[in-house]
């Protein structure tokens, strides 16, 4: 890690080592994604149980899933993404907000509007549907 | 030295007193971050600029569960997901999956210590993995469509065989892809471009894990709560 290489557009970088964060032992990167993969299998296992359980007030299950599919997510961005805070990071998570913020206007403000849609048509006809 | 050198000078010192970790970067033109230190190295823009499609991929996905959301009780007289969907398959399904997202890791690791074998293992079983994933939702869609419950029976079913089936296109794509990055890295070796489409692939291959955990928290497990 000492001679910086020249590259194809001529500028001078040191010879790359990791391709995402900074450079770590062996032991310790695999332990980072075990420690991913391991977090991930709890929550698939959590949002599984939660779907068949009698434990929690039925009508509250969807919510439920709904906060360990979130969490699983954050967990895959931190673990296998590497969306971190370090500063080289700090345009990931800017446009990543961005494009949750997105997401949620989309999903959200569709559910929203076709709700009221729904709740606002005059009732079909039983000689008008198939 | 003009002023705007001086300026520049002062900071690389104040940077190089910062530690061990940051005095190479300074000295390399490296960036760290807040516009200090130059420009940002090749590795972090290509990563941004591939986030950031991925980031309208997933909005994309984003209005393909909106519409699944709002399609999902428009059953037309036809099953109800409560009626087709089965937790067995779905799990076994999400373990392929994130096994593979695993795997790939894996690859990652190896590709950055520039272990040939290693990284052609690892990026083989990444690959099996997926295409048993993929395998098992080919079944599931003949078994759907062997019943009469294809596309076209309702409108449920349409949304549901367009979110499904594109995250299944993406990640027969990313087959793909895989495919030609280990034919890559035994052609070409671990050349920085090729490391760079690397980087790419691997955040390709686990932005898909992410949509499949929306997918089959939203699709298999809600859709087959009785409280929907």
């Amino acid at each position: 890690m000492s001679e910086p290489s020249r590259t194809v557009d001529g500028g001078t970088h040191p010879p790359e080592g990791p391709l995402f964060g900074e450079q770590r032992s062996l032991s310790a990167s695999v332990l980072t994604y075990v420690y991913g993969l391991a977090l991930a299998i709890l929550l698939t296992v959590a949002s599984f149980w939660a779907a068949h359980t009698e434990l929690i007030y039925g009508p509250s299950v969807p919510m439920a899933i709904a906060v360990f599919a979130v969490a699983q997510m954050g967990i895959h961005l931190v673990f296998f993404l590497h969306i971190t805070t370090a500063p080289d990071n700090t345009n990931n998570v800017l446009a990543l907000a961005f494009g949750l913020l997105i997401a949620g206007l989309v999903v959200f403000g569709s559910l929203w509007i076709m709700q009221h849609l729904n709740t606002n048509l005059m009732p079909v006809p039983p000689q008008a549907l198939p | 030295m003009n002023a705007s050198a001086e300026r520049q000078a002062a900071l690389d010192e104040e940077l190089l007193d910062l530690g061990p970790g940051l005095d190479a970067r300074a000295a390399h033109g490296y960036a760290s971050g807040h516009g200090r230190g130059g420009p940002a190295s090749k590795r972090v823009v290509v990563g941004y600029g591939f986030w950031i499609f991925l980031l309208s991929d997933i909005i994309i996905f984003a209005t393909l569960f909106a519409t699944y959301a709002v399609l999902a009780g428009a059953t037309a007289g036809g099953p109800r997901s409560q009626d087709l969907f089965h937790p067995g398959s779905v799990a076994a399904e999400t373990a392929l999956l994130l096994a593979s997202s695993f795997m790939c890791g894996m690859a990652t690791l190896a590709v950055e210590r520039r272990n040939q074998s290693w990284t052609q293992v690892a990026l083989l079983l990444t690959g099996l993995l997926g295409a048993g994933f993929l395998a098992l939702e080919i079944r599931e869609f003949a078994s759907l469509i062997g019943r009469g419950y294809g596309p076209s029976r309702s409108a449920f079913l349409s949304a549901f065989f367009t979110l499904v089936g594109c995250h299944g296109l993406h990640v027969t794509a990313g087959l793909l892809w895989l495919g030609t990055m280990m034919a890559q890295f035994l052609a070409k070796g671990f050349r920085q471009n090729i490391r760079h489409r690397y980087l790419c692939f691997s955040l390709f291959w686990h932005t898909l894990d992410i949509i499949w955990v929306a997918i089959f928290n939203l699709v298999y497990l809600v859709g087959t709560t009785p409280y929907v």
